[in-house]
């Protein structure tokens, strides 16, 4: 009873909310459907991993916004994993004073808007910088100004292919070799052990260097009177939303770690120092992959709410998905029904695609526990 | 005598904690390199070389910050724009919400259930009269609500409107009816899956289309209906972790007591439930308090959308770093200071003993 009841209840609400859109957009005469999706944008995108221009469609722009919000949250999860980790670890050291720093960072960082640390990053530290003609020299190789950050951009010479193939040959010699020594009981991990890995990964990739020339060149940026040609320029709307976005997440990441490898009971640890194991030893081999098992689906949620967060973007305008399409093309086209509903349900199906890939992880962790 | 016991102290100390090994003598040294590198020029910025008195930007002649910026915008940072004469109504507004609180501060009051019940369902319509206006007190559009009144506001309402909607979808996707658990479990990973923007874009600019046309929703009270129904999902999913952890055996003995199926929840489930997961609960405060700042970007001012706004003003140029300081010293302090009293929360003696005496 109860049941049927809710059901008429969401049917109806879902009917009625459905009639009004209706004979709203026929009121406004806004056109609905997907008719919008092939037609001629006509506005430029700063910055776009693609090809684009003012005559593509809003299709094309879906696309790179698309684009740059993978872009931004594949390597947000890479850095805030990283810093998260070492944060995490720092927040355990047996030093007193490395432990009150990380905890002062995790404080710090956690209890302040995000929004609000795009906003420091990119209006008080980016924004002032200088201009062009007196970047911020980092070693001769990269400049940072208020244009953005210009860094060597690396080019693929003809050979590219022959060097990459053998740079997977090696990475694969040396994976096989590292499973087989690991299946060798008793076997010690010394110099040799490790020479011969790093041996195995860079001969081939060597031998190819040395028989076609190195086929990698660098451009590096350049100053040409009012700015910087050539070499791999980051905007810094891109460069404050990542750092942002890094820095926000590792606070929480490093909480999570630090809850995993409590979590692992101190008679592990005394075991493997009985066993001789050298602290470092113990982290690494002993406690980190149990703590893992807790570490993995809490850090899932990171790595979901930093994707989610990439689209504070749109406050700074860094072309993502909210900005270009739930901005731009809504603006143009008056389709919100379909636009908000297109994006919102990218960002379900990445939700589901993350959420599913780290499940298939923490199933493979999970097993080799036992 | 006793000094030089104590200096032994700490050295030892000082061993034990700082220099244990190379590596950790290494890694002290770094840490007071950091500290050497971070603390003075603070401290010269925010204190020592900073103006503190003044009342236009001519005043600010020091190397370090310029506090003037942010002594001569704390009203704005505070109201919005709401007017100055009728300011005294947000004050009494906030003051009002000490009477429903004052139970958990005194605890001899918390014996008058009934009157607290009363106290805290009668605080949103009397709030409302009072920051809104009609009946005798002048109108105050929703629109020149802002500042830190505004993120109140919006923060408040989001908790208020989160705790019951998160219970019942918690208490649906735990239900043993197939429609009941479908519709909130897609509800609840609807909502968790797209990012609060999106959800606020929805709010202003879907959400009219929605309606029948003439009905036309608060710009404001749209952007709360989304944070609430937001909320409320993350909000499930921390009870029904809650609900999950009672033991098996307190529904059976619910059961078997003969109790239907809302008193064995309100009586015996859910004060358990909720009592397990304070912290959750408290983090999904925090959170949401952090997020309000997002509805600057549907045009909303809160504290962030007026510290933006005015450290954009072109007559105050240049006191970003100011303005953003202000921000987040405000914005820390009350997501600290809710952090601080969950840690509190769940050590509390008399929350133990109660749990005993239930169990009893």
């Amino acid at each position: 009873m109860l049941q049927a009841l809710l059901l008429a209840a969401v049917l109806g609400a879902i009917v009625w909310m459905f009639g009004n859109a209706l004979d709203n957009l026929a009121r406004q005469g806004i056109a609905s459907g997907f008719g919008f999706w092939n037609e001629r944008a006509g506005f430029a995108i700063a910055t776009s991993l693609i090809e684009y221009s003012e005559t593509s469609t809003y299709g094309r722009a879906f696309l790179v916004g698309l684009l740059n919000t993978l872009l931004v949250s594949a390597l947000g999860v890479v850095f805030a994993t990283v810093l998260g980790f070492l944060i995490g670890i720092a927040r355990l050291s047996p030093n007193w004073l490395i432990r009150q720093w990380a905890a002062a960072y995790i404080e710090l960082v956690r209890n302040v808007p995000l929004l609000l640390q795009i906003f420091f990053w990119y209006f008080a530290v980016l924004r002032p910088l200088p201009q062009p003609r007196h970047s911020i020299e980092l070693l001769g190789l990269a400049y940072l100004n208020n244009r953005g950050l210009y860094l060597p951009k690396p080019i693929l010479e003809p050979g590219f292919g022959w060097l990459s193939a053998a740079l997977l040959l090696g990475l694969v010699g040396c994976l096989l070799w590292l499973r087989r020594a690991r299946r060798e009981a008793g076997s010690d991990r010394g110099l040799r052990y490790w020479l011969i890995a790093g041996l195995l990964l860079l001969a081939p990739a060597a031998a190819v260097s040395l028989a076609v020339g190195l086929p990698l060149g660098w451009e590096l940026p350049e100053f040409r009177r009012f700015n910087f040609r050539g070499g791999l320029v980051l905007s810094p709307e891109f460069v404050a939303l990542l750092t942002a976005l890094s820095t926000y997440t590792a606070a929480f990441i490093a909480e999570i770690v630090r809850a995993g490898i409590q979590s692992v009971s101190q008679g592990q640890r005394e075991a493997a120092y009985s066993l001789g194991l050298s602290p470092g030893q113990t982290l690494r081999h002993v406690v980190l992959p149990q703590a893992m098992r807790v570490i993995v689906p809490p850090l899932t949620n990171q790595y979901l709410n930093l994707t989610k967060n990439s689209s504070l973007a749109a406050a700074i305008a860094y072309p993502d998905l909210v900005s270009v399409f739930a901005g731009t093309v809504l603006n143009q086209t008056g389709q919100a029904v379909e636009v908000i509903g297109v994006t919102m349900a990218v960002y379900l199906t990445i939700s589901l695609v993350i959420a599913a890939l780290m499940n298939w992880y923490n199933r493979r962790v999970a097993l080799v526990e036992r | 005598m006793r000094v030089p016991e104590r200096t032994a102290a700490v050295l030892a100390w000082a061993r034990r904690n700082l220099f244990s090994s190379p590596l950790n003598a290494l890694l002290t040294l770094l840490g007071l390199w950091l500290l050497w590198l971070v603390v003075p020029p603070l401290l010269q910025w925010l204190w020592l070389q900073a103006d503190f008195v003044g009342s236009s930007r001519e005043d600010c002649r020091g190397d370090g910050a310029c506090w003037v910026f942010v002594r001569v915008h704390l009203d704005q940072f505070l109201y919005g724009f709401y007017p100055p004469a009728e300011r005294w109504r947000v004050n009494l507004g906030i003051a009002l919400l000490l009477v429903p609180a004052l139970p958990l501060l005194i605890p001899p009051l918390r014996r008058f259930r009934r009157v607290w019940l009363l106290a805290l369902l009668a605080y949103p319509p009397v709030a409302w009269w009072l920051f809104h206006g009609g009946l005798g007190l002048s109108v105050v559009d929703t629109g020149l609500w802002g500042g830190l009144f505004l993120t109140l506001v919006i923060a408040a309402t989001g908790m208020a409107a989160a705790l019951p909607l998160g219970l019942l979808l918690a208490l649906g996707r735990r239900s043993r009816l197939p429609v009941v658990r479908a519709t909130a479990t897609v509800f609840i990973e609807f909502w968790r899956g797209v990012p609060l923007i999106t959800v606020l874009f929805m709010a202003s600019v879907m959400l009219p289309l929605f309606l029948p046309s003439g009905l036309s929703l608060d710009k404001l009270l749209r952007a709360l209906i989304g944070v609430a129904l937001f909320a409320g999902a993350y909000m499930a999913e921390v009870i029904r972790g809650g609900l999950q952890g009672v033991p098996a055996g307190q529904y059976e003995a619910a059961q078997a007591l003969g109790l239907s199926y809302w008193q064995q929840m309100r009586l015996v489930i859910v004060p358990q439930a909720l009592r397990m997961v304070v912290p959750g609960i408290v983090n999904v405060f925090i959170a949401l308090f952090k997020e309000t700042s997002l509805v600057l970007i549907i045009g909303l001012f809160d504290l962030l959308g007026v510290v933006q706004a005015a450290v954009t003003n072109p007559d105050w140029l240049g006191f970003v770093l100011e303005g953003y300081v202000f921000a987040a010293a405000v914005f820390w302090a009350f997501c600290y200071g809710m952090s601080r009293i969950s840690r509190r929360l769940e050590r509390r003696p008399d929350m133990k003993a109660q749990e005993q005496q239930e169990m009893a």
